[in-house]
């Protein structure tokens, strides 16, 4: 009985510190409606009829992000057609993180010819959520008769100093693996990237 | 074996620069009295600037105590050295600073701590076996009240 108790006791205290986790592969992705940097609104529910969305949390002022943005650009362009679109989510609040704030946001999107929408997760639920560590980090979540599972989490690939010297492409060898019906393998990795102003 | 200046000044302008973490690791793994503060941050990481205050209180009060702080700038681009070394004399900081600068962060993140997502500033505080990761920015008391428990009684 005593055991019993201790178990109950135990799980109450456990679960919401695993829930404060975020996402692990397999979890459910909540749906958000965020604003774009175009002043529309974007939802993931809006990808329903995609094979399923990369969701990246990134900003403006972190040089990891800026070192990969050309790069978020060109999956994007890649994958988009594939049925993998970007998404990228700023995570950062404004007020603690200037530059990253929703004016900026608009002028590096357009400047740097974003072909994705570039949103704010205005009160931060979402990358709390999702379990979002730093900028940058990816999501790549499957859409499964509406479900957007996360099949993927982490980096973009292995050298952030030098896109020409990549050997590793772990985000778009994930959505390869997708596009060919399999799990993505590594499905979690590891960055350097700049703590989430919160 | 390749060998590893421990025991640099930070007044003696030579910064050490790890390509590789497989170079850089056995500063994650000294078996001795020492109690290891390796902070992880870089110049352009506004949160690392501002905790650089509680690594110097730390420093300047455990000086001739078995403490050592390493502070680990993972910057990149141009004239890393340059930059790190003017922040090191700007900032007034004494403590070791070295530079790793090996870009597969998934290769060795686990291996400094499985708690580490990657994200700037963590620290990591050790004695021995004994250690913990931090993936946050410390208050001085925070810091010293770890570093406290972690030196052993002699």
């Amino acid at each position: 009985m005593k055991k019993l108790a201790l178990t109950i006791l135990f799980g109450l205290l456990v679960v919401p510190y695993v829930m404060a986790q975020g996402y692990d592969i397999g979890d459910k992705a909540m749906n958000f409606n965020l604003k774009n940097v175009d002043g529309n609104h974007v939802s993931l529910s809006d990808y329903k009829d995609e094979k399923g969305v990369i969701v990246i949390f990134t900003c403006n002022h972190c040089p990891y992000a800026q070192a990969w943005e050309e790069r978020i650009i060109q999956i994007d362009k890649q994958y988009d057609k594939r049925g993998y679109p970007v998404v990228a989510i700023q995570p950062n609040d404004p007020k603690l993180s200037p530059g990253d704030s929703f004016e900026n946001m608009k002028k590096r999107a357009n400047e740097k010819n974003y072909t994705f929408p570039y949103l704010l997760d205005e009160t931060q639920e979402v990358y709390r959520t999702y379990g979002a560590e730093r900028t940058p980090h990816a999501f790549v979540l499957e859409n499964q008769s509406g479900d957007f599972v996360v099949k993927y989490i982490g980096t973009i690939d292995d050298n952030y100093k030098n896109a020409n010297a990549v050997e590793k492409k772990y985000l778009a060898t994930a959505v390869d693996a997708l596009l060919n019906g399999n799990n993505p393998e590594p499905a979690k990795t590891k960055a350097i990237g700049c703590s989430i102003k919160d | 074996m390749i060998f590893v200046p421990f025991f640099i000044n930070a007044h003696s302008q030579n910064i050490p620069v790890y390509e590789s973490f497989e170079d850089y690791k056995s500063l994650l793994n000294r078996n001795n009295d020492t109690t290891y503060v390796i902070n992880f941050w870089a110049t352009y990481c506004a949160p690392c600037i501002k905790e650089m205050p509680v690594f110097r209180k730390l420093e300047k009060n455990y000086d001739n105590k078995p403490v050592k702080i390493v502070l680990t700038s993972l910057d990149f681009g141009s004239n890393v050295k340059d930059r790190v070394r003017s922040f090191m004399d700007r900032h007034k900081i004494r403590s070791k600073v070295v530079i790793l600068d090996d870009p597969d962060g998934n290769s060795w993140i686990g291996q400094v701590s499985e708690k580490w997502s990657g994200a700037l500033p963590g620290t990591l505080i050790y004695n021995g076996n004994s250690r913990e990761f931090y993936e946050k920015t410390f208050t001085y008391n925070e810091l010293e009240s770890i570093v406290k428990s972690k030196i052993r009684k002699p």
